[in-house]
């Protein structure tokens, strides 16, 4: 067995298709609402019925432009379609409307962050095509059915160049394109209903090789950590098999989620011809260039700007600001709460600990559950004021998350505020004094640790509510008094 | 039965007619659907009719409160037109059933003219043919010759024969390499392919996209400016449909054509009857009778047009036939184990020789390997024959040419010669190549009686041109007026 990464050097490339989330398809008018009834949205264009011609959807253009700008592409100067041709039920003309000689985009970059370093991971091409329908086989045993649902769905073909090294790197730049293209607002980015799949490419070669392995693609990956897996298990298997001699043969392969291993699907000489020619029902026309400068001028700041921003204005560890930016409310919500006059670090905490593990938990978004910054911001300042300790804090911020209510009124509702009166807690202190002759005389005669005891029964019958410092120093304080002036009481009635 | 109807008559004639009150659409209709039913049986220039069909549209029509340019007046269309809820079968089996669910847009141009639509006029299967010999519904008989034994040209030949026999007033075919044109010239009738982009091509069904145009085949050029009018412009569902604005194409009939120029080109002469060229000749005094000008123009390369649009054609024709697969409508090979099988066996029992010999050839053309020097060369030839066009338009108004090398030949003649066949779209390919606009007027008759057609062509969106130059050449002859005998025909 040879150690992987020791003798070889493995070199990954990522191929993403993202169906842009457009009202509409990309050549017809119909809906690409996810989940209708099967067939339900589809018109002759979609289906490819004899003497239809397919009409570009301008949404999906731009919007296509505005990956292609936000990953720092060189935009193609003429729109231009070509047919792929192969033969599949699930493709109803037989040839899929796709760019093959002169992609949308090209030459762009995105920067990740994989482990603690910022890697550049450079664009191949971005390019635009439609989306094949969709083979039901669950409904027979003989009979298999098509769904032509999906069937011209914009798609985006975003291409690395094979510039990643490990599996976390893979996996980092996954996460990084998946928080850009959710601030774009372009795709839902949803693996397990197909609007975002992904191709993997790997080869390894003797480290220090300048030439590129002979290259491994593998399919069917249904989520990141999919992608993960078989990327590790397929270094393996090629470092195996390069230290017993054997040769890699450029394939494609499949990964199997429940066996956790790749199979052969087919090899490079039993890949198709795809026929490419231009599509002569599109005609190539110029991009114009105001409709580029809007999409440029559509671009919000993206995560890696917002990452470095949140850094040099707020303090934050690049960690933080990596967590907070990652989605675009989340990082919104911690502006705000800034804003209204919050501190950036307990704020951050708050939204890292508390909140992001609530909705990671009940797999729900921030908008879902109507969180404002201002009742953040007014909650961690009723922390700040000690009116509510940080235990009440998070209670009062679950209710905040279940039922969208303001802080101040929950604080009443529940009646968690917290007694900071000085001469309610004394009044306290005494009480719990009187009441427990057997553990003030414990404390008295040294036994320290019982002041922790009547603490603890103050805030009890306080129902939580008393400062618990406040309340400790106010029975510390009565109790020193008792050890210096009344000593003598004590003795004699015990 | 007296051998006269009023689907003898024009569009033109028949709207004054009706317009005038001195008709009615019901009596047209009778006419047409009497003579159909006659004399389709011998010729088979339409695959179906249904008459009942066709009474319930006029009905329909007749109660629209607005008189369309056409109202209530019949147009024939080649059955690779979609009409909604009709069946539209491109003369083959594998549509066989198949029913379109939507109006093309030239159908749709039409009903909102108030014409009747008269599906579906036969020709060769998926528009592969100069001959209407291959079709799923069998050959089309020329109305023209006097033993029924004559091709009527394609692949429109049962438009242009239905309206040489009068079982049409007027007809829609569609034109890829000249099967609006070849038909027209060998069944004695005007059609025009016209400019790529006018006519929308949303609902023709596909051949070769950046070839295929509709146009009008009718009994005079007057008529053919008619439904030109009511047929171009632009469609926003067919990308590639011009956005220029349609001229009134009736406007353009009967100026003066004196001082234009007509350019005449040297063209490849094997295979040429000299028949052909002696009318081509004798049509070229009778324009500089009119005032013309002669100019001698040059296309050089326009004996690499039958090649070049073999290999252009045949290449988008095999991506445009992949569809028909047997998953979604028409026939499907019932002998099918695998996926393999149904794809081999349905377009195996589908499709006739023709489709099978040009997707092989498509599918080659585009090969892995074989794209460099096959389409690519195709196109850059394309564009060099467009260039010859463009300096040729220089010179000239019109460029002056015959329509078919021949006469119309015998049915069976070349049927087992590809490449002959081929070569009689020799003078109308390279229209469509350029995408340029071009007529076939009839020009004169063969010894034997059978027609001749002269072709005009022109600039791109010079249809207005070419239909002024037709029409005084058509008013100062009388080639359009001559009918076939067709009592024979009775079946």
């Amino acid at each position: 067995m040879s150690a992987p990464g020791q003798t070889y050097e493995t070199v990954i490339g990522l191929e993403v298709h993202l169906q842009l989330a457009t009202a509409t398809k990309l050549f017809c008018g119909c809906s690409t609402t996810f989940g209708a009834s099967a067939n339900s949205q589809t018109c002759p264009v979609c289906l490819g019925l004899p003497g239809v011609l397919p009409v570009l959807n301008e949404h999906a253009q731009s919007w296509g432009l505005r990956v292609a700008l936000a990953f720092n592409c060189k935009l193609a100067s003429t729109m231009k379609f070509d047919r792929k041709q192969y033969f599949y039920p699930d493709l109803p003309k037989g040839y899929q409307i796709s760019q093959f000689d002169r992609p949308l985009a090209q030459q762009g970059h995105l920067d990740i962050i994989s482990g603690q370093e910022l890697k550049r991971i450079r664009i191949h091409r971005i390019h635009l095509e439609e989306d094949a329908g969709k083979l039901l086989h669950e409904n027979s045993q003989t009979e298999t059915f098509v769904d032509f649902n999906r069937a011209g769905i914009p798609l985006l073909e975003i291409v690395t160049e094979p510039d990643m090294r490990t599996s976390e790197d893979a996996y980092a730049y996954l996460v990084e394109l998946k928080a850009t293209l959710a601030y774009l607002e372009v795709s839902n980015c949803n693996m397990e209903e197909g609007s975002l799949r992904c191709d993997t490419n790997v080869s390894l070669r003797p480290c220090g090789a300048q030439t590129l392995g002979a290259k491994v693609e593998i399919k069917n990956l249904n989520s990141f950590k999919a992608v993960k897996q078989a990327l590790e298990y397929e270094i393996v298997r090629q470092a195996d098999a390069l230290s017993r001699g054997e040769k890699i043969f450029q394939e494609t392969r499949l990964w199997d989620a429940k066996k956790l291993l790749t199979e052969s699907m087919r090899s490079k000489e039993e890949a198709a011809d795809y026929r490419y020619f231009p599509e002569p029902d599109l005609v190539p026309f110029v991009l114009d260039a105001s409709l580029v400068e809007r999409a440029r001028q559509s671009l919000p700041e993206l995560p890696a700007q917002k990452r470095e921003r949140f850094q040099q204005k707020y303090g934050l560890s690049a960690y933080d600001a990596g967590v907070l930016t990652q989605e675009r409310a989340v990082a919104d919500l911690f502006e705000q709460s800034v804003a209204q006059g919050a501190k950036p670090k307990p704020v951050a905490n708050w939204l890292m600990g508390d909140v992001l593990a609530y909705l990671n938990t009940k797999a729900l978004t921030l908008a879902q559950v109507g969180l404002k910054a201002e009742a953040l911001a007014k909650l961690l300042a009723l922390v700040d004021a000690g009116t509510l300790s940080g235990k009440m804090a998070k209670e009062v911020l679950m209710h905040m998350l279940e039922k969208g209510k303001d802080p101040e009124t929950l604080v009443n509702e529940l009646g968690l505020r917290q007694i900071s009166d000085t001469s309610a807690l004394d009044r306290l202190a005494l009480d719990v004094i009187q009441s427990n002759p057997n553990v003030v005389a414990e404390y008295l005669r040294g036994k320290a640790t019982s002041i922790m005891y009547l603490v603890g029964q103050g805030m009890k019958r306080s129902r939580g509510q008393a400062n618990p410092q406040q309340l400790t120093d106010a029975i510390k304080k009565q109790l020193e008094t008792l050890s210096s002036s009344d000593t003598a009481q004590t003795e004699v009635r015990s | 039965m007296s051998d006269t109807s009023l689907s003898m008559l024009t569009l033109h004639a028949l709207k004054r007619l009706v317009a005038e009150e001195k008709l009615t659409p019901q009596a047209i209709l009778d006419d047409l659907l009497a003579r159909i039913q006659r004399l389709n049986p011998a010729l088979n220039t339409y695959v179906h009719v249904d008459p009942d069909a066709l009474r319930s549209q006029l009905a329909d029509v007749l109660k629209q409160p607005r008189r369309g340019k056409l109202w209530g007046l019949p147009v024939t269309v080649k059955d690779n037109l979609c009409v909604q809820g009709q069946e539209t079968t491109c003369g083959s089996k594998i549509l066989a059933g198949y029913r379109a669910p939507y109006d093309a847009t030239v159908i749709a141009h039409l009903k909102a003219e108030g014409a009747i639509i008269v599906p579906r006029a036969n020709m060769d299967e998926f528009a592969f043919g100069s001959s209407t010999e291959h079709s799923a519904y069998g050959p089309t008989i020329n109305p023209w010759g006097g033993g029924r034994d004559r091709v009527p040209g394609g692949s429109s030949g049962g438009s242009a024969a239905a309206v040489a026999g009068d079982l049409a007033v007027a007809a829609l075919g569609s034109d890829t390499g000249g099967s609006i044109r070849q038909p027209a010239s060998f069944c004695g009738v005007v059609g025009l392919k016209p400019t790529y982009g006018r006519v929308s091509r949303y609902g023709l069904v596909a051949f070769a996209s950046s070839l295929d145009q509709i146009g009008p085949i009718t009994k005079d050029v007057e008529d053919c400016a008619l439904l030109l009018s009511v047929i171009a412009g632009h469609d926003s569902q067919d990308s590639t449909s011009a956005p220029v604005a349609v001229p009134d194409y009736l406007q353009s009939l009967r100026q003066p054509v004196k001082g234009l120029r007509v350019g005449i080109p040297e063209l490849p002469v094997e295979g040429l009857d000299p028949q052909v060229q002696t009318a081509v000749e004798e049509a070229t005094a009778v324009l500089t009778k009119l005032g013309m000008v002669r100019v001698p123009v040059k296309l050089p390369h326009i004996d690499k047009s039958v090649a070049t649009y073999y290999v252009v054609a045949t290449a988008e024709a095999s991506s445009n036939l992949a569809r028909y697969d047997g998953v979604k409508y028409g026939t499907r090979a019932s002998a099918a184990g695998s996926l393999m099988d149904m794809y081999l066996n349905t377009r195996n029992e589908g499709f006739g020789d023709e489709p099978k010999r040009r997707i092989l050839l498509g599918t080659y053309v585009l090969s892995q390997g074989y794209y460099d020097a096959y389409y690519l060369k195709g196109m850059k030839v394309r564009t060099l024959i467009k260039y010859d066009f463009d300096e040729a338009f220089q010179r000239c108004d019109v460029v002056l040419m015959p329509t078919a090398p021949t006469p119309a030949f015998r049915i069976g003649e070349k049927s087992d010669d590809p490449l002959q066949m081929y070569l009689s779209d020799i003078y109308t390919i390279s229209a469509n190549l350029a995408g340029i606009p071009a007529i076939s007027v009839p020009c004169g008759f063969s010894p034997g009686a059978l027609p001749i057609g002269m072709q005009l062509l022109a600039g791109p969106f010079q249809e207005e041109m070419l239909l002024r130059v037709a029409s005084a050449y058509e008013q100062a002859t009388d080639w359009h007026q001559r009918s076939p005998e067709l009592n024979a025909a009775k079946a």
